[in-house]
């Protein structure tokens, strides 16, 4: 199939309501659960349930075929984080077994104007990512841990987002005569 | 030219949606146990296609072909299947399946929140949508054979 980068349309939206609009909902959240953990948990299922749907957008507008690998997965969710949020992380930091990987964002376009309260230095206010990230690998059959490890929002020079491959899921039989 | 009957089904091999155009011959069953033979064939040729291929398969399973018809398959990388009837005229269905994927499926039944991905679809939107964008189609011919 040949479907080539410039068909892909996207509709163009301001970062900044993006930002403005994820962090009034994270603020909502902290009020309605108050304990920065089970907003972190409820964020990455937010995230989940994103990714899910996502994925379907992804593959009918690239029109890419299965992962040969995991390299082939690192280099097709680069190509998302820029479809999605304009943004190109690095893929960096493999491990030696090649299962694990990380990407590195410069700058991250949800926690840009945004600062954590003291009593806040556990949320991981960007979550969401590492639950899209699990939902949408999980579509097309690749079963991943995500987490964050490093947070401009904590005082590093970058965010970091860790990838690591768990397993490869079977494609379901079909159920049986009844 | 025409274009018989359409299934979808999910990743889990559930039929999300049947539509039938011009279908002249019934199988005489209900429609879940038919859409259960056919995921179960569908299951089997793909791994008989891939098992039996001399070489490294790409995409595998694309279609079939009788004395009366074809059968198109198209498999997205997040396994839900589209399967396509024509007569044996019919050129580009692979485009046409892979169109109604992005233009039709994503749009109207991933988009809306609605509807559950692993639920027969409900949606009249995407119903009057797929019917408009498979009759546009230059293989669809409206009149009976």
């Amino acid at each position: 199939m040949s479907r080539s980068s410039s068909r892909i349309d996207t509709k163009k939206v301001n970062s900044e309501l993006v930002t403005l609009t994820y962090g009034a909902l994270v603020a909502q959240m902290i009020k309605d659960l108050d304990n920065a953990d089970d907003v972190s948990k409820q964020l990455e299922r937010l995230g989940y349930n994103m990714g899910i749907r996502i994925v379907e957008d992804f593959l009918s507008k690239t029109g890419s075929g299965r992962c040969l690998d995991l390299k082939d997965t690192a280099d097709k969710v680069q190509m998302a984080f820029k479809m999605y949020l304009g943004v190109q992380p690095n893929v960096a930091n493999w491990s030696a077994a090649g299962d694990e990987f990380s990407f590195i964002l410069d700058s991250n376009p949800l926690t840009e104007l945004v600062e954590l309260p003291d009593d806040l230095k556990n949320l991981k206010y960007c979550n969401i990512i590492c639950g899209v990230l699990r939902g949408a690998l999980e579509m097309v059959h690749l079963d991943v841990q995500s987490w964050i490890v490093q947070d401009q929002l904590k005082g590093d020079s970058n965010t970091e987002i860790r990838l690591k491959f768990i397993r490869r899921l079977e494609d379901s039989i079909p159920a049986g005569e009844d | 030219m025409t274009i018989h009957n359409i299934y979808i089904f999910d990743h889990k091999g559930g039929l999300l949606y049947y539509h039938e155009w011009n279908r002249i011959k019934q199988s005489g069953m209900t429609s879940e146990e038919e859409a259960k033979l056919m995921y179960g064939m569908l299951f089997s040729i793909k791994s008989f296609v891939n098992k039996i291929s001399p070489i490294d398969t790409k995409e595998g399973f694309l279609y079939y072909k009788t004395s009366k018809y074809t059968l198109h398959f198209m498999e997205t990388p997040s396994r839900i299947k589209f399967v396509l009837n024509t007569d044996n005229n019919a050129q580009d269905m692979r485009e046409l399946l892979q169109q109604i994927y992005s233009q039709v499926f994503v749009e109207y039944v991933v988009k809306n929140p609605l509807s559950k991905l692993s639920e027969p679809i409900q949606s009249e939107l995407f119903k009057t949508k797929l019917d408009a964008f498979v009759k546009q189609s230059p293989s669809f011919l409206a009149k009976p054979l």
